[in-house]
């Protein structure tokens, strides 16, 4: 089975975002970037699929040069091969379209992701590649296993979960409890050195959306704290002045 | 120039963030010149569906086949074409969720259509079309151009406000809508369904109550689970707990979870980490109480408590009794 994984290069989740150029690009001083925690359990769940079925995994990132020690990451923990489109991923369609580019070219039996980035938060880029592959995508998927070509898949749902089996090839947005994260080992980190990693040009696309100015939330008002004693009062506040209950 | 907005149904009943959704879409139905045309998929009556003129929808395309009984993202998506395609409409608009985004994406990609998810604001449509959206967990924000002819925007909740002076008394007229179905997408079975009864949805609640590791264990939640049961409230529990199997992972909120909105967020003996505070930042009122004064949660509350949340719950679950 052909299995390619798509990992994104983001903030660490304890990253304070600021911008710069007069709020019109990240702010990357002292920022940690990471694989993307959602790519991070889609990845682990096909290094698993990859061992139960002796096929072939392949790591792709839509993204600039900086991204290469996620990368090998990547590698490290079990991937065969990576390849970069060498692109600043603009929008979710512009990445769609170079996933979908590349996923032609080699006819993979499973795409993985994750769910969505936890930059921009979309959660729309597996579903435009289903579309433009033509074949099935489904989010978030909490299990995934295989047999044959027969794939059965729990989803989430809102409160609950949905169970579905359906046939490969398909694209899906990944989420925990799917795998456990995987750390590489020394082994892993040593042969990651040497596999290829392919850089290729990205595909031309139709400029669709074009980021004009990033914001921060408005600084929040300083908390009103009630002593434990006349807790009860909190209930009167949001009744009165807070008009919520 | 039409603005088709899709509405997601609970049991046959708007939910209320799809009436939210229908409010910004005749807004923006407004602002641009054309008529707002709902688009709804699934058993409903019409008195129901009529419901959305109330907040400024002419039309509502009813579509109730059997074979979409069940939620299809790809079944679901071709009706949003093909409906787009009937109404002419060049704005489309849905209100974020699973469904919502992964309808989005597939008619984007049919449409080759512009696609922001996570809108928090009404477009400026002077010009060119901008619209604000929620970044990196709502940590930020971005303002976006659309430039395709087509464009789609997923709205998140509280994008607008539905106050009462919002909601008009005027019957949208509803229509049966027969789109033509396709073999493929209805290739995948679905083998069983479980869903939570009685339960209130994370994303559609106005009150969620949420512990952290301040409960000390899954055996304490009984305080907890009364106190939203006083309030009709959801509830939901930081990632330490739900990594510990404390409660199910469905009720995790934060930025590798759910990320809610509802009007009160009410924190019991969550600390505050930032991945935590990414999932609730879209609360419009948020009360921490937590023993630890210097709780990192207190910076981003409205209301804090600073004690034992043994003692306090029981006090506040009584308190929302006596105003009942």
């Amino acid at each position: 089975m052909k299995i390619l994984v798509c990992i994104t290069n983001v903030p660490d989740t304890t990253s304070k975002i600021t911008f710069t150029d007069s709020d019109t690009r990240l702010n990357k001083n002292g920022v940690q970037f990471i694989i993307g925690p959602y790519d991070d359990y889609a990845l682990a769940r096909a290094v698993e699929l990859k061992e139960q079925t002796g096929g072939s995994l392949t790591v792709l990132h839509v993204g600039e040069a900086d991204a290469e020690p996620q990368i090998r990451k990547a590698l490290a923990i079990g991937a065969d091969d990576a390849v970069r489109v060498n692109a600043e991923p603009l929008d979710s369609y512009f990445t769609a379209v170079q996933i979908a580019h590349i996923a032609k070219q080699e006819s993979y039996d499973l795409i993985l992701m994750g769910r969505e980035s936890i930059d921009y938060n979309s959660g729309v880029v597996h579903g435009l590649v289903g579309e433009m592959l033509g074949i099935g995508s489904y989010s978030p998927v909490m299990k995934l296993d295989i047999s044959g070509n027969k794939v059965t898949i729990a989803r989430e749902i809102e409160s609950g979960k949905e169970i579905l089996t359906a046939s490969l090839p398909l694209v899906l947005g990944c989420q925990e409890p799917i795998a456990d994260w995987k750390i590489p080992n020394m082994r892993g980190i040593m042969t990651a050195r040497t596999k290829p990693l392919k850089v290729v040009e990205p595909v031309s696309v139709d400029e669709m959306t074009v980021p004009q100015s990033y914001a921060q939330p408005a600084p929040k008002g300083a908390c009103k704290m009630i002593p434990a004693s006349e807790a009860s009062t909190l209930i009167r506040l949001l009744q009165t002045e807070a008009k919520i209950l | 120039m039409s603005v088709l907005i899709y509405i997601e149904l609970d049991n046959g009943s708007i939910k209320k963030t799809s009436l939210e959704t229908v409010a910004y879409g005749a807004k923006v139905a407004a602002q641009t010149g054309g008529k707002a045309i709902v688009l709804a998929i699934g058993k409903a009556d019409s008195g129901e569906l009529e419901k959305a003129g109330d907040f400024g929808a002419e039309k509502v395309l009813h579509a109730s086949d059997e074979k979409l009984a069940h939620e299809n993202s790809m079944a679901y998506a071709d009706l949003l074409v093909q409906a787009a395609e009937t109404t002419q409409s060049k704005i489309i608009v849905l209100p974020k969720s699973g469904l919502g985004d992964a309808m989005a994406a597939r008619a984007a990609a049919k449409l080759k259509a512009g696609i922001v998810s996570g809108v928090t604001a009404l477009p400026e449509t002077q010009g060119s079309f901008n619209v604000t959206r929620s970044i990196f967990t709502g940590k930020a924000f971005a303002t976006v151009e659309i430039k395709s002819d087509i464009k789609i925007l997923v709205v998140k909740k509280n994008a607008i406000e539905l106050d009462e002076s919002s909601v008009g008394t005027v019957k949208a007229t509803v229509e049966i809508f027969t789109p033509s179905l396709r073999d493929t997408d209805f290739e995948a079975t679905v083998v069983e369904v479980e869903k939570a009864s009685g339960e209130v949805s994370l994303t559609e609640a106005d009150i969620i109550v949420s512990g952290g590791r301040g409960m000390k264990g899954p055996e304490n939640w009984q305080p907890l689970l009364d106190l939203a049961n006083a309030l009709g409230a959801a509830t939901g529990c930081s990632k330490p707990v739900s990594d510990l199997d404390w409660r199910p992972h469905h009720e995790h909120i934060g930025q590798t979870g759910i990320k809610v909105a509802p009007n009160l967020y009410i924190a019991c003996g969550i600390s505050g980490a930032i991945q935590h505070l990414a999932g609730v930042n879209g609360s419009k009122c948020i009360v921490v109480i937590n023993k630890d004064p210097e709780a990192p949660f207190f910076k981003a509350a409205d209301y804090g408590i600073v004690g034992d949340v043994f003692e306090i719950l029981p006090k506040l679950t009584e308190a929302v009794k006596a105003i009942k």
